[in-house]
């Protein structure tokens, strides 16, 4: 592999890695801080991509009223989804919460089939960012494709400012801790986490919403995304903002350079970087105390 | 309690053992057609399509075959390749149908091919294309009425030299449709002096395609030659084209790449040369009465499995035909399939000894939504069937 190439793998591996972040930052928040595994998290990521496609052939065609609609619309259905599902699992065991995310899977699954129905449906990139850069005499790179490592920049940023340096953070990360001790202290953690979990459905949705336009909107499109998310956040440590990104680093650079230099193992290259991380340290990268 | 289970159990196995009987009985001159078919997830509007198809022939014939009323059986196999045995001896063991009308996906056809094999039963497969149907797995109660991933495959290695194409990258899910597609490009296109520069496979259903747009850029072959189909398929094209590959370094498929996709892709279709069996804009009469009716009973256009389930009761029409319905003389009823010619609306066809359509294959171009004719590549081409031995 000449210079060239290299870089230019390096910064598909990079590029990768940030949209890896954001899909499974949403997962961060529900799976790492509150616990609850939530095998649904696919699903919330297709929801978020068919609101793309509803929204951009029905209602509206601009790109930053399309996204605020969606955000406003994802956090309000995370925040009800919560009240009437989750609410009940905090206490639960982990198969029970399997069971009740699997059906969610099921629900949406067929909501999906009625309302859309099952053909492969596309997204147009939005005007502004149709363009491409040239790289090479041959190869050039699309401008959406940037778009979308700064959104995933700007929203990993976020978060971590969120978590880390706002009084909210301080409370979910407590609440992460001991659920009790925080509601003693006169703090509503119902509420709390009815917020945390809006929040993670929002970025799962804006996932799956910016990722439309450079893939396709299908039917089982969210499984292909969950399993990948729980390799980032059991890689990066249960509960690490900065871990995910790390993994999700580690996972695109382990996906890209596996199958350029061993293609024939391309498929099994990512979960033996996984077996590897987890040998070294069985709590994740960024393990805690 | 024991016993009592025990008991039970004695009553079941007798209930069951006279309950075929009685079926039989009160379903004397009915032809029982069971469709094991998908209905559901991703490839549900093919398995819709296949029936619909299937349904207008026997409704044109007055819903009857050779006097026999035709009734249906239905079981959805999901497209899960763990549930396919056990369907299908619903079929053959509970529902006792004279003919298996399946199925879409190629993993599912393989285990239903299997059971027909064993239990002897009357099996027309309407779409999956996998070689060994009509390869190794070949027998005389098996019959296929679409295609095998051989033919399209083989026909775009001649039009990719016809082309002038020399040095060629492939591209390919790792899985044995995508092998048995780029080995039979590869078969064509180097017995003609081409040569496969590399040929690259990403896991399925992965759609990380960027590493390899990197080395396609990098390698500069003349043309790339790729087999995807479905979302995959459409991510597929959108990044070749958003990688400027799409103008220097073109692409060709067999027709999965463009079937029900090209709306899903946009812009980014138009002008993909693909070959298939079947086209949009075919002048023959038959393709259009097919079409103007299709459109008028189901309300929608009809695509490539609508034709195929069509044929599919074209060919059983045939064989029960020649044999006045009686389902008895097998042999003389899979001989009138084996040499009845369907005028099928992608041209008439019959079938290979391995009892796979001898058909031609088309060469098609994108535009808007439509997969439009440019011209026959390869006439009548039959595919090899190898390791049948029949």
């Amino acid at each position: 592999m000449d210079i060239v190439s290299l870089l230019i793998q390096t910064l598909n591996a990079v590029q990768y890695g940030l949209v890896l972040f954001l899909v499974a930052s949403g997962l961060t928040l529900i799976f790492g801080i509150m616990r609850i595994i939530n095998l649904a998290h696919g699903s919330f990521y297709m929801i978020g991509a068919y609101m793309a496609f509803g929204l951009s052939s029905g209602i509206t065609e601009t790109l930053p009223a399309m996204i605020a609609v969606g955000l406003i619309l994802s956090f309000f259905i995370g925040f009800v989804l919560e009240w009437v599902f989750y609410a009940f699992l905090y206490q639960r065991e982990h198969l029970e919460q399997v069971l009740l995310t699997y059906g969610l899977i099921l629900v949406f699954e067929e909501l999906r089939s009625i309302l859309f129905g099952n053909d492969v449906l596309g997204v147009p990139v939005p005007e502004v960012f149709a363009g491409s850069i040239p790289l090479t005499d041959t190869l050039s790179y699309p401008v959406y494709r940037i778009f979308i490592s700064v959104a995933c920049l700007i929203m990993a940023g976020l978060l971590y400012y969120l978590i880390r340096h706002t009084r909210l953070g301080m409370m979910i990360r407590a609440g992460s801790h001991d659920r009790t001790m925080v509601q003693a202290l006169g703090i509503n953690i119902n509420l709390l986490f009815r917020i945390v979990f809006a929040i993670g459905f929002m970025l799962a949705a804006f996932s799956g919403m910016i990722s439309a336009p450079m893939t396709s909107v299908s039917p089982g499109m969210g499984n292909q995304v969950l399993i990948i998310s729980f390799v980032v956040v059991v890689i990066g440590g249960i509960g690490s903002v900065g871990g995910a990104m790390v993994a999700a680093m580690v996972i695109a650079f382990a996906d890209v350079f596996g199958k350029v230099l061993v293609p024939a193992y391309a498929g099994m290259f990512v979960y033996l970087v996984m077996a590897l991380v987890l040998l070294w340290r069985p709590e994740g990268i960024f393990r805690k105390g | 309690m024991k016993t009592q289970s025990a008991v039970w159990k004695y009553w079941a196995i007798l209930a069951t053992l006279l309950l075929p009987v009685s079926t039989l009985a009160a379903e004397d001159g009915k032809l029982k057609v069971g469709f094991m078919l998908p209905y559901s997830g991703t490839y549900a509007g093919l398995g819709h399509a296949i029936t619909n198809g299937f349904k207008q022939h026997v409704d044109e014939l007055g819903g009857k075959i050779a006097g026999r009323t035709v009734e249906y059986v239905t079981v959805d196999d999901e497209s899960d390749p763990a549930k396919a045995t056990e369907n299908a001896g619903k079929l053959i063991k509970r529902d006792k149908v004279d003919v298996i009308v399946g199925t879409v996906h190629s993993g599912v056809a393989l285990a239903l091919t299997r059971v027909a094999r064993e239990t002897n039963t009357l099996l027309i497969n309407p779409n999956a294309g996998a070689d060994e149907i009509t390869g190794s797995l070949c027998a005389p109660n098996i019959f296929r009425v679409s295609f095998s991933a051989w033919q399209p495959s083989y026909a775009m290695g001649n039009v990719m030299l016809e082309r002038k194409h020399k040095n060629v990258v492939t591209l390919a899910w790792k899985y044995s449709f995508g092998e048995q597609s780029v080995a039979a490009f590869k078969e064509a296109f180097e017995k003609g002096g081409g040569k496969v520069v590399k040929e690259m496979t990403l896991p399925f259903p992965n759609t990380e395609f960027q590493p390899y747009l990197t080395e396609i850029a990098a390698l500069k072959p003349d043309a790339v030659f790729v087999f995807f189909s479905g979302a995959g398929a459409v991510k597929f094209v959108k990044d070749y084209v958003a990688a400027g590959l799409k103008t220097s370094i073109p692409l060709y498929a067999p027709g999965f790449l463009t079937d029900g996709t090209l709306e899903a892709m946009g812009d980014a279709g138009a002008g993909l040369l693909t070959t298939l069996h079947y086209a949009d804009g075919l002048e023959n009469a038959k393709d259009k009465a097919f079409r103007t009716r299709y459109a008028i009973t189901y309300k929608m256009q009809p695509d490539v499995f609508a034709v195929q389930g069509y044929d599919a009761a074209q060919l059983l029409a045939a064989g029960v035909g020649a044999v006045k319905g009686d389902l008895g003389k097998r042999a003389d009823m899979v001989k009138a399939m084996e040499t009845a010619k369907i005028d099928s609306p992608r041209g008439a066809f019959q079938l290979s000894k391995a009892h796979n359509p001898i058909q031609d294959i088309y060469l098609r171009k994108a535009e808007g939504r439509e997969n439009k004719v440019i011209g026959v590549v390869s006439k009548a081409l039959a595919d090899p069937a190898r390791g049948c031995k029949m």
